[in-house]
């Protein structure tokens, strides 16, 4: 599903210039669950960004879904990652003035979906993260873990190719977290495939692999068994 | 365009902050509103000074003779030549696209003694002999009887048609007109009809005291002869008397042997000159209306750029957000835009409204205060407010531009990022 050959990838800070990500070899396979780990400053952020195009390597190959990723304009970028992505951020990044179901309809308006179509998808959608009775309220009505199962919902009513999670539960308590694996799970057991950016050990352990980042290089590369969220909350 | 989504969320964002929105709208309203007033302002000026023109046909010029100021072909200079009666068929015959050349001839004027004797009342009018086609040259309208017609002019019909002003001097108030014979200089003539003008040349008074008669018993009655004392010409409305007034003075300057270049021997006034001036004179005022409305209108619109940037600023990371979930740059830009030219078209709405009732307000103040010298009926046309608006349009258009392209030329790593 993802492929990437030799990336790097340097910030200018001024004169001189940090070089963050130092040569990335590491691919995915349709359906892994993994998590990407590392302290911070470990480049771990800059990846999934450039994983989800939202920012450009300066060398090495992306792969994604067989189609090679490489000098996109802002137009293009923009079709692949409403095809291919889905995103769930750390601080929800809902848009406050419209309402859950409006949110979750966003990436369907983008592809032209009809109106009364999109808003039944969406609807579907946010019944699966269990929040249909919630679909006219704003953001701002909603907590912190019914937030991120909108944004979340948002991110897969789009049907992407993968799903591309930073700190989905950096901003949540332990119990919340869970609540929100256990559904990252689930939508993995559906054959999803899922990236998680997080520095919790705990979270991590939730999914199928974790590799591990220092200093722009991997150190680390591990399947492990899955420990299931159900049983926490 | 018309997407219902689209138009929800130009909504959502401007009545977000209504505060706002309302002290933005209101620089366009009021460049608009300054626009719309003074082009009406304008046009009251221009028809109140066109109304001095009266009906009078414009496209005419006046024509008489003066003494020669060059010796030729024999004759001296200082000769004096009066117009004869044949020369308006000469004119008629050698120059093309003339409606009506009329011949006059005038009796009494500016501080002229008593001419004309009713009864024990006596008066100073002018009267002019003249022909029928005078009436659409000098328009008037006949109040009672008739005008004069070609009978009148063949059998040299001594009848006359007297304006409302010498009809009130020479006669009682219920008194009958038509039928009665006034004595014009000696020579009774009998009273067919009574005419009324609108003014002139600002002077509505003197219009009304004029007597017309037949060219050919004015002639008889007062000895003219067959002279004629000046021409009143009026062109085609395809053409200009300005272009023609060359060719008819050379026909009279070959006919009464005139040296070619004798430029004082034929006098003339041409009115379609004087009106174009009047033309040319409105045509910069409007201008200068446009210019002023049009850079009021632009610090509005300045505003309105302003205030979007500020929006995009706060919309950052909603944009970072979007262009995330996949909207297409373009789409952004055309949401934008869209804000932007509809805050400035209901606001530029507002202002032709309010400009059009404040129109409206005068002109109802000028109704009932009566004529004001100079300005009336303020009003603006219907091609006005289509220009407006299509001024409205392009400045959103300019307005939106500049916002737009600040907002998604932020990348959205970077939008995602401010908090």
């Amino acid at each position: 599903m993802i492929e990437i050959k030799d990336l790097h990838k340097s910030y200018k800070m001024g004169s001189n210039s940090l070089h963050v990500l130092k040569g990335i070899n590491f691919s995915v396979e349709e359906g892994e669950l993994v998590a990407i780990m590392g302290s911070s400053g470990s480049g771990k952020s800059t990846l999934l960004n450039i994983l989800g195009m939202l920012d450009n390597s300066d060398s090495g190959e992306y792969i994604l879904d067989g189609v090679p990723i490489k000098n996109l304009n802002e137009t293009k970028a923009a079709q692949y990652r409403n095809k291919f992505l889905g995103f769930v951020f750390q601080s929800f990044n809902l848009i406050n003035y419209k309402s859950a179901l409006e949110n979750v309809a966003l990436p369907l308006y983008y592809q032209k979906v009809g109106r009364k179509e999109r808003l039944e998808k969406s609807l579907k959608y946010l019944d699966q993260v269990g929040l249909k009775e919630w679909a006219e309220h704003l953001p701002s009505e909603l907590s912190g873990g019914q937030k991120q199962r909108v944004a979340i919902a948002r991110a897969m009513a789009a049907e992407p190719k993968v799903l591309l999670a930073d700190e989905p539960t950096g901003a949540l308590d332990s119990k919340t977290s869970y609540e929100v694996m256990d559904l990252i799970q689930k939508i993995n057991d559906q054959g999803n495939t899922i990236l998680i950016v997080t520095h919790e050990p705990d979270i991590a352990d939730m999914c199928k692999r974790i590799v591990h980042l220092k200093d722009g290089v991997i150190i680390e590369d591990k399947k492990i068994k899955q420990v299931r969220a159900e049983q926490y909350v | 365009m018309f997407n219902r989504d689209r138009w929800k969320e130009i909504l959502e964002v401007l009545t977000s902050n209504w505060f706002r929105t309302v002290l933005t709208a209101f620089g366009v309203f009021w460049g608009i509103s300054i626009l719309i007033i003074l082009l009406s302002a304008g046009k009251g000026l221009e028809n109140g000074i066109k109304q001095d023109f009266g009906d009078i046909a414009t496209n005419t010029m006046f024509m008489w003779t003066r003494s020669t100021t060059k010796a030729y072909q024999g004759l001296p200079m200082g000769r004096r030549f009066n117009f004869k009666t044949e020369d308006v068929q000469s004119i008629r015959d050698k120059v093309p696209n003339l409606r009506y050349v009329s011949p006059r001839n005038q009796l009494g004027g500016f501080r002229g003694g008593n001419n004309v004797v009713r009864g024990l009342n006596a008066g100073a009018y002018n009267v002019y002999g003249d022909y029928p086609e005078i009436i659409n040259q000098d328009p008037m309208t006949v109040t009672s009887g008739r005008f004069i017609n070609y009978n009148d002019i063949n059998e040299k019909r001594k009848v006359a048609i007297i304006g409302n002003g010498v009809k009130n001097d020479l006669y009682d108030k219920d008194e009958e007109v038509l039928g009665t014979y006034i004595k014009i200089q000696g020579v009774n003539f009998l009273v067919v009809g009574t005419y009324k003008k609108k003014s002139n040349n600002g002077d509505g008074e003197e219009g009304q005291k004029e007597i017309y008669v037949p060219f050919s018993a004015f002639s008889q009655a007062f000895n003219r002869g067959n002279n004629v004392g000046w021409m009143a010409i009026t062109a085609h409305d395809g053409s200009s008397i300005s272009a023609l007034k060359e060719s008819i003075i050379n026909v009279m300057k070959t006919k009464h042997k005139i040296h070619p270049e004798d430029q004082r021997a034929v006098g003339y006034f041409d009115l379609y000159e004087q009106y174009n001036r009047v033309e040319s004179l409105f045509g910069a005022l409007k201008a200068v209306a446009y210019l002023v409305g049009i850079m009021v209108l632009l610090s509005g619109i300045i505003g309105v750029s302003n205030i979007m940037l500020i929006v995009i600023k706060e919309r950052t990371k909603e944009i970072g957000i979007r262009r995330a979930l996949g909207e297409d740059p373009w789409s952004i830009k055309k949401q934008i835009l869209m804000e932007s030219i509809f805050l400035t078209i209901i606001s530029g709405m507002a202002g032709i409204i309010f400009g059009a009732l404040f129109i409206y307000a005068v002109n109802a103040l000028l109704d009932s205060v009566g004529p004001v010298d100079m300005f009336m009926n303020p009003s603006v046309s219907l091609g006005v407010v289509v220009i407006a608006l299509i001024i409205l349009i392009v400045s959103g258009l300019l307005a939106g531009f500049i916002p737009a392209q600040s907002a998604i030329k932020v990348r959205p790593i970077d939008a995602l990022r401010t908090d």
